[in-house]
């Protein structure tokens, strides 16, 4: 058998290369950013006081808390029904099995520039436009589930059978009775799943927003931090993370409620 | 049963040989500039009973039959029907014809996810307004004539079921029963059978032609299998290639004519 080589896949240099350079990358970044195991226990000391001045949570201003929490909900509901609005027909505009090129360029430019954000700053672009408060927190969200929803709907869309399109078209029905009988009908349990996802969603962004003054529970959170009220922000972490499981439970029942 | 088309406009109107309900002249088709699947194809449909279409796979059955309700747009030609060519009807026009000729498909196409009831009734869209049709308010009479249309083809007390849940026998039935509850001038049906077993596709065509009969709707159906279309046609047109190589009664259709349709020798013995 000399001289027969038993590698069987030829030698790929540029690739050996690739992952020799992506090493050397990763040992430059750990060390020109400080991150040593020293460097981590000195942290974690700031830690270990930080998290004593967190507890007991201190839960004396409630109604602070309550307003705060109520305000974030009612953003992050509103949010996701003027975004599943505003997506049923800009999904179907971009969906490509049913439109022309022309018609769906269009929408999916407005979604993909409604994705392109994070949710925090399209909330600072709303602040400065329309000033501070919950207004400005429901108008970044929408944009945030258009941009999601817009292209989940329009993926979903364009995965249905065109069979059933085909018969429904075929009985001389208009346009929109084609979508009411032969594409919502295929689409509608996914829909429902992806809106609730999108509620879910929400209401972890309407948490956050308010930081940047845009209403909800994040500027007290964001306020409570700067006074180093450490035992006031435990209290709302915890709320938050009540909210978010009440959500969970939320949607679930939507869901139920939709039999998906 | 009442004229559905009422006054619609006639537009496009062409004089044309009287006795068949539809003339197909000329009717070409090229997916693919210079790739013909239709060449030139001219037919006069049988006024009633069935007009089967027969020919190998790909010979372009399909798109000959999806030329005349213009889901597949013709490349040229005249399908002249109710006193229009179809061809040149714009959109508005071709959706008033569309309501006329009721079409049968080879995978049944119904609306998996809807009931057999809301699938059959979706025969009559073309008459009712989107908006009422999304609350599922049909006039009354439609939703009579629905459930008479189930009894008819035997799927009485199914009207509730979901279309997924049923055999594909039973959703052929659903397939016809929506066909005809547009109450149609015209029949189309697309290899109504090779989804089905034997039997069942028997059961099917025997359902299909005695409708047709009954309620004096000329049918035209491909179909592959030349005994059944033999059993159940008063017409056969065979295609090959594009053209038309035979058209005349079942009787006369010889084994030579069935080796100019399908080619080859050794098959038929």
């Amino acid at each position: 058998m000399a001289g027969v080589s038993l590698a069987v896949r030829p030698a790929n240099w540029p690739l050996r290369l690739a992952w020799a350079g992506f090493a050397l990358y990763l040992a430059y970044a750990f060390s020109h950013l400080d991150f040593t195991p020293a460097r981590f226990i000195t942290g974690l000391e700031f830690g270990q006081k930080f998290v004593a001045k967190l507890f007991p949570p201190d839960f004396h201003r409630w109604e602070l808390l309550v307003k705060g929490l109520k305000e974030s909900l009612e953003m992050a509901i509103l949010a996701s029904a003027l975004g599943l609005l505003a997506s049923l027909p800009l999904s179907l505009l971009g969906a490509r099995n049913l439109m022309p090129a022309w018609i769906t360029w269009p929408a999916r430019l407005v979604m993909v520039v409604c994705r392109s954000f994070h949710p925090v700053i399209v909330a600072i672009v709303f602040v400065k436009a329309v000033g501070f408060g919950a207004l400005a927190g429901i108008l970044a969200l929408t944009v945030a589930s258009v941009g999601f929803l817009g292209k989940l709907f329009t993926e979903a869309i364009e995965e249905i059978s065109l069979k059933q399109v085909e018969a429904v078209r075929a009985t001389g029905a208009p346009f929109m009775s084609v979508v009411v009988f032969g594409v919502l009908p295929q689409v509608f349990a996914r829909f429902i799943g992806f809106a609730s996802y999108e509620l879910d969603a929400n209401l972890r962004n309407s948490t956050m927003v308010g930081i940047v003054g845009a209403g909800g529970i994040g500027g007290t959170l964001f306020a409570a931090f700067q006074r180093f009220d450490y035992d006031f922000v435990c209290a709302i972490i915890l709320s938050i993370i009540a909210m978010i499981v009440v959500g969970e439970v939320l949607t679930n029942t939507v869901k139920r409620v939709f039999r998906v | 049963m009442e004229n559905a088309s009422g006054t619609a406009p006639q537009r496009g109107a062409v004089s044309f040989s009287g006795g068949s309900p539809l003339v197909i002249r000329g009717l070409a088709k090229e997916y693919v500039r210079g790739k013909a699947v239709l060449r030139g194809i001219s037919l006069e449909i049988a006024p009633n009973g069935i007009t089967a279409i027969i020919g190998p796979s790909g010979t372009g059955k399909s798109t000959l039959i999806r030329c005349i309700n213009r889901l597949v747009e013709p490349t040229a030609g005249e399908i002249l029907f109710e006193g229009r060519d179809l061809v040149r009807l714009p959109r508005k026009e071709l959706r008033e014809v569309r309501r006329l000729i009721g079409m049968v498909f080879q995978e049944y196409n119904l609306v998996e996810r809807l009931t057999v009831i809301e699938n059959v009734l979706s025969g009559r869209l073309g008459y009712v307004s989107p908006f009422k049709a999304w609350l599922r308010r049909f006039p009354p009479e439609d939703v009579r004539e629905a459930f008479d249309l189930l009894d008819t083809v035997g799927l009485s007390g199914l009207a509730l079921q979901r279309a997924d849940a049923l055999s594909g026998g039973q959703r052929q039935r659903v397939g016809i029963a929506r066909a005809l509850m547009q109450r149609p001038k015209l029949l189309l049906a697309d290899e109504p059978t090779s989804s089905l077993d034997p039997k069942t596709s028997v059961e099917i065509m025997t359902l299909m032609r005695d409708l047709a009969l009954a309620r004096g709707i000329p049918a035209v159906v491909n179909i592959h299998n030349v005994d059944l279309a033999r059993r159940f046609a008063n017409r056969m047109v065979g295609l090959s290639g594009g053209s038309v190589v035979f058209d005349g009664p079942p009787e006369a259709l010889t084994d030579l004519h069935l080796l100019s349709i399908y080619g080859g020798e050794n098959w038929l013995e």
